[in-house]
Order: C-alpha cells, then structure tokens, then sequence
C-alpha cells in the first residue's frame, strides 16, 4: 500500500474516485450530488502527493456504485480521473471517465435571461462543445472555470 | 421544411430556405390561390412582450390563409402573472390551436415550449435570442433585389442583443456571403452567434466604423442601438450617434446598396433615405405576410 492511500482509509463496497485535479474534490461532490444527507459514508483527500497530477485530491463513497453516466460528467472538472468500484474491499472495474456529448441537470445557466433560470419544471440541459459547454435553451457558451456554474 | 417548429435560423438549410421563399413569391403572385388553404385553422398568437408590427404579420398571414387567430392578450390580464409557467401555457393553449407563435423576453423560451406541446412552435422572439421568422423575410427582400450568393452584406447596429440579427446571420451562412459586423466594442455578437459561424465556415469581419466597409456592401441591415444598454445617458449618445445614417453618409455607397432595417426605427436611418433609392425596409415590413404565410402553409401542411 502506497503512502497516499494510507491518508484515506480503505472502503469495503463503494466507489473510489481517484486521480482528480488539486482542489476539485468538493466539486465532484457537488456534481454527484452527494452532501452528507444521504448518509453514505464520504472520505476525501484533498491535495494528495501524486505521480501523475502532482497534487490530487481522492474521494471515496460507501455503499454507492456509480454509474458511468453519472460520474462521465466529471471529465468536465476532472478528465482525468479513475473510477474504481470496490466490493469486498477488492477493486471489481477500473475506468477511465468518458467526456460526455451532453450534461443534464448538473450545471446552471449563467445567462439569468435564460428560459432554465425562470421556475420551468425543466432540467439544465448543456451539448459539451471544444473545450467548453453550450446551454441547449440559450445557447450561451461557458469556457472558464465549469466548476462555478455546478448547480447545488 | 423537415422540421415540426420554427426555433432558430441555425436549423434551417439552404433549401428549407429556398423553399419557403418559392412558396412566399408564389403566394405574392396570387393571394387569391391560396386564401382557403387552412381555412379549419387556428393559429394562437401568444406574445409574452408587447409587439405590434410581428403579431399583426401573423395574425394577418393566418387570416390570408383563411386560418382563425386566438391571442392570449397582453400579459397584464394573462395567467401569467398569477405564475402559471410557460410549459403550462403551451400545454393549455396547445388544446385550442393547431399552432402557436410565441414571443416571450427570455432567451430559449420556443426551445421550452416546443419540449412540451406537439403542435408547430414558431420562435417570434426569445429575449435576445432568435428571431427565425423575421430572418426569412429579410432574405426574402434581399433575394427579390441581388440575389443571395456572390454577395457582401454590412450589420450594424447592437449585434450582442438584436436577435434579428443572430438568426440573419446563422441564415446568411447557407449563402455564399461575406458578412461585415459593425457596432460598438461592448455590442458586438454575442460568443455563442461567432462560435455558430465559425462552425459553418462563415466568412466574417467586424468593426467599429461603418465607412470602413461601406463602399463593398450590397447590403447594410440597420438596427437599433436602445439606450437600455448603456449605464449612462452620455454613453450612450455619443455611441449611438456613430451609428446613424442619413443621405450623406451613403454618398461613398454603391449605387444599388439597399438599406433594411427590422422596424420600427427611432433615429438612426434618417428621414432622408427614404427617399434615396436605397431604402428598402418597408418593402421589407411589408414581404412580412407573403413570407408568414408561406412558413405557416409550409409547418401546417406538415401536420396534416
Ligand atoms: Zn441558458
């Protein structure tokens, strides 16, 4: 065992998430949606030593296995990051994150004129383009900083 | 047209173009022919922001076509200010008519609305987003007078909000077409218009100073420049003051430059290129019910 991942304790079943950029370990719960309310037991390392990133932060979920559609929209903030899904404290499938073509419900518009931001009972919905992501209502285009338009 | 709704310029090709605006020239030709074509019709005119001039081409384009027009009124006396949502609305309105023009001050509100009803969407407005419609009978007036290849067409104006201007130029880049944006720094396209041209491959340029492109237009589409977009009264005189035309400014125009504008104007096309041969926007207010029409009996004829 690496010194890294004796700072954060191992986990029975769940998923560990691995490899995310410094600093974006809060984000990455903000996008799945996790605050502590469900219970789950939540450990975070943030700014872990890493041979690849430098720095990294980790984030390890109890009992939840994540599906790929919900942790792809993480390449957004963190492309480069590892899903690991962990049952019986072994690792049962490692993937990579996927850039996805289209991101629903997770990030807010930053057009306050935008139809999404006037109380429809509709969900964000952004189309990822180049380097950024584009609002299917209004078509604004957000390039910097994704991780500030994260909806919590 | 494939297409069930009318939502943005982007969605339409060269010959969803062309097509409607055959259609449009036939229908100019011989009203008559076409006055019974939807005449079991109705078409709900349901405008979240006071219009005029688009809601009375509607209403009068259905009517030509023999269709009945319902109009939810102003938004004063609507449910709407009791916080009904707009997908509601639509769904509600959806049950009265066989197809609905919205107009409405938030940007994507015809995306909406389009999600949740099966009947035609027709955008007449989104905030300051697009305006499809009022694109089609613009081409219309540019095809009648040049053509719509080998062209070069000038933009002036407020170009980060007028939403005419964002659908007519995602249209123009289905036409072999230079286009020149012209407007103040803070005005200039909005990133999501730019990123659409660049997508298609447009040829663009913009500027700050009308003089420096004036000599190559074909055409010069004014808007207005209003002084909601300035914080200060000052600012916004001094800006706006450099986009006005008058006869003398056209003096280094091509002979058969035509000059539109989306109407209604304020100051900034003088009275006096009215009458300079240039002048082409009521002609354009007018190509309007031609146009509509032709756009409505195109989506109608889609769901019969
Ligand atoms: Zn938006």
């Amino acid at each position: 065992m690496s010194d890294h991942e004796l700072r954060v304790s191992k986990i029975r079943n769940g998923t560990v998430i691995d490899h995310v950029e410094g600093g974006q370990a809060l984000n990455v719960l903000a996008i799945l949606g996790i605050d502590g309310s469900e219970g789950l037991g939540v450990s975070i390392g943030m700014n872990v030593p890493s041979d690849r990133l430098g720095r990294k932060d980790v984030v390890k979920v109890e009992d939840r296995e994540l599906s790929s559609s919900e942790v792809d929209v993480l390449s957004l903030i963190a492309p480069e990051a590892t899903i690991n899904i962990i049952r019986e404290f072994d690792v049962v499938e490692k993937n990579r994150v996927i850039r996805p073509t289209h991101v629903s419900g997770v990030l807010s518009c930053p057009n306050r004129n935008c139809i999404t931001n006037a109380g429809e009972p509709v969900e964000t919905e952004f189309a990822v383009v180049g380097n950024g992501v584009r609002c299917g209502y209004c078509s604004t285009i957000i390039r910097d900083d994704i991780a500030a338009h994260i909806d919590v | 047209m494939r297409q069930d709704h009318l939502i943005t310029a982007t969605q339409l090709s060269r010959d969803d173009i062309e097509a409607v605006l055959d259609r449009a020239r036939r229908i100019a030709a011989d009203p008559a022919a076409f006055a019974d074509r939807h005449a079991e019709t109705v078409l709900a005119l349901c405008f979240f922001e006071p219009s005029t001039r688009t809601k009375m081409s509607f209403d009068t384009a259905a009517k030509r076509l023999g269709a009945d027009t319902i109009d939810m009124g102003t938004v004063e006396s609507s449910s709407v200010t009791k916080g009904e949502s707009l997908a509601d609305t639509v769904r509600v309105i959806e049950g009265y008519a066989d197809a609905i023009v919205l107009r409405h001050p938030s940007e994507g509100a015809a995306t909406l609305a389009a999600e949740f009803v099966d009947v035609p969407v027709i955008n007449a407005g989104d905030g300051a987003g697009q305006h499809p419609s009022q694109t089609l009978l613009d081409l219309y007036t540019v095809r009648e007078n040049h053509g719509l290849d080998g062209l070069t067409v000038g933009i002036m104006g407020d170009l980060k909000y007028g939403r005419t201007v964002h659908s007519l130029a995602a249209a123009l880049t289905n036409f072999d077409v230079n286009q020149h944006f012209i407007s103040p720094d803070s005005l200039r396209l909005p990133r999501s218009v730019r990123f659409d041209l660049h997508e298609a491959g447009a040829q663009l340029r913009e500027h700050t100073d009308l003089e420096d492109v004036l000599p190559e237009l074909d055409v010069l589409y004014v808007t207005r420049i209003q002084k909601e977009r300035f914080p200060d009264e000052n600012e916004y005189h001094r800006v706006a003051g450099q986009y006005r035309i008058d006869a003398g400014t056209l003096a280094d125009a091509r002979e058969d430059l035509i000059v539109m504008h989306p109407l209604p104007r304020v100051d900034e096309i003088a009275a006096d290129v009215d009458t300079s041969g240039h002048a082409r926007y009521f002609e354009q207010a007018h190509n309007g019910v031609p146009v509509r029409m032709a756009l409505l009996d195109t989506l109608l004829e889609g769901t019969q």
